[in-house]
C-alpha cells in the first residue's frame, strides 16, 4: 500500500503550495499518473481522502490524469502507444524503445475556489 | 476560480535524496544493487551463497529491508560482512531516506559493493529511487512463469534478472523459457542468471558478473 505514502507526499506537496488560511478553499488537486508508475488510482484517492479527513482539505478532490504509455522507436522512429506488457514498436516490431510518457507521478494543478464564492 | 500550476513530482523529496545517497556512492566508488522481488523469492539466500562464494574476494555490505524482525540481517552477518537492518514497521517499501539514515552505521571506507535487499513486493518499491546503480529483480521458479506480464513496471526499471529455485524446475509447472520470453519482452536489455540456492548451480556466473561491476574502474 504505497499509495498511503505517496497520497502524504501530494498532501505535502499541496500544503507547502497553499496557505493555511485558504486551505478550505481548494477544489481540486490535478495529478498526473503514467501508465507505468505503478499506481492504483482508486487506491491512491481513497488514501488521499482518508487523510484530509477532518482537515479543512476534507472536500478535495484528487483528480487523475492518466498518462499512457508512449515510446519512441529507436530502429525506425515511430512514436507509438503501446501497452506495458507489449513492449516492442508497433510499426517495425523493435525492441530498441525510449519512454516518452508512462512513468510520470507528478502534482500537475491546484484549483481553488474564489475567496468571495465561498462566503455565506 | 483560479489554476494553480504546480507540476512538480510527487516523490521530489525522495528523489533529491537519492542523489545525494549516489553522490556519496560515487565519492566511495561503490557498487549499488538494489534488491527487489516477491517475498520469499530468495534475496536472502542468494546473498548469502554469494558472500559465500565470493569468499573475501570482494569487499561488501549489505542493508536489510523487512517489514519486521531483523532475522535477514542475522542471517547475512553471520557471514562476517557489515550489515545493517532496516525495519520498515509495516511499510512496504525502502524510501531513500531510510537508507540515508542506514548508511551512518557502515563505515564505507574500501567497501566495493553495497547490496540493499528491499521490502518483499514488486509493485510498491519500483517508485522509489534509493541511490542505487541498479536495481535487480528476483523471480523464483515456483511463482510461475507469467511474474513479468503481473509487474512489468518492476521488470522494466531493473537491469538484471535472477531467476532462483532452478532446482525445483521439475516439480513446479514453469516454464524457464517462457519466463525469459516474458521478461526480456518488457525489457530486452535485462541481463539474466539462473541460479539455484540449494545446488549452488548459476552462483558462480552471477558472482563473476558482480566482481566484473564492483572493480570497473570509470
Ligand atoms: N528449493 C529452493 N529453495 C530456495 C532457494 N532459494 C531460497 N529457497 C528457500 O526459499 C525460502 C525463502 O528464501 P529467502 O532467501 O528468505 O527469500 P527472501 O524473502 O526473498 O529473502 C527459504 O525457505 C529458502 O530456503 C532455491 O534456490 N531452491
Ligand atoms: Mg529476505
Ligand atoms: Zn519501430
Amino acid at each position: 500500500m504505497h499509495e498511503l505514502s505517496i497520497a502524504q507526499n501530494i498532501l505535502d506537496i499541496v500544503r507547502e503550495k497553499i496557505p493555511q488560511g485558504e486551505e478550505a478553499l481548494v477544489r481540486a488537486v490535478r495529478i498526473k499518473i503514467g501508465a507505468m508508475a505503478g499506481v492504483v488510482p482508486d487506491s491512491l484517492a481513497f488514501c488521499f481522502s482518508a487523510i484530509t479527513h477532518g482537515t479543512p482539505l476534507e472536500r478535495t478532490a484528487l483528480e487523475i490524469i492518466n498518462v499512457p504509455l508512449t515510446v519512441h522507436c529507436k530502429m525506425c522512429g515511430a512514436e507509438s502507444s503501446i501497452e506495458q506488457t507489449l513492449f516492442f514498436c508497433p510499426s517495425c516490431g523493435g525492441f530498441e524503445l525510449d519512454v516518452l510518457t508512462g512513468r510520470e507521478m507528478q502534482v500537475s494543478e491546484i484549483e481553488l475556489d474564489d475567496e468571495e464564492e465561498n462566503r455565506p | 476560480m483560479s489554476v494553480i500550476t504546480i507540476e512538480r513530482k510527487v516523490l521530489e523529496k525522495n528523489d533529491e535524496v537519492a542523489r545525494q545517497n549516489r553522490a556519496l556512492f560515487g565519492q566511495h566508488r561503490l557498487f549499488v544493487c538494489n534488491v527487489v522481488s516477491s517475498p520469499g523469492s530468495g534475496k536472502t539466500s542468494i546473498l548469502e551463497r554469494s558472500i559465500e562464494h565470493l569468499g573475501g574476494r570482494l569487499k561488501i555490505a549489505v542493508i536489510e529491508g523487512d517489514v519486521q524482525t531483523d532475522l535477514d540481517a542475522q542471517r547475512v552477518a553471520r557471514y562476517g560482512v557489515p550489515t545493517v537492518q532496516i525495519v520498515t514497521a509495516g511499510g512496504c517499501h525502502l524510501e531513500a531516506a531510510l537508507v540515508r539514515d542506514a548508511l551512518k552505521n557502515i563505515d564505507l571506507t574500501g567497501i566495493q559493493l553495497l547490496i540493499i535487499e528491499n521490502v518483499g513486493n514488486l509493485v510498491c518499491p519500483s517508485n522509489y529511487d534509493l541511490g542505487e546503480a541498479m536495481k535487480i529483480v528476483v523471480a523464483s521458479t515456483t511463482e510461475g512463469d507469467d511474474k513479468p506480464l503481473k509487474y512489468p513496471a518492476m521488470f522494466r526499471n531493473a537491469s538484471v534478472l535472477i531467476i532462483n529455485k532452478i532446482d525445483l524446475l521439475p516439480y513446479v509447472p514453469c516454464d524457464l523459457a517462457r519466463l525469459r520470453s516474458n521478461a526480456l519482452q518488457i525489457n530486452p536489455a535485462l541481463t539474466v542468471f539462473e541460479v539455484s540456492c540449494i545446488t549452488g548451480a548459476g552462483i558462480p556466473a552471477w558472482c563473476e558478473w558482480l566482481v566484473a561491476q564492483s572493480t570497473r574502474t570509470v
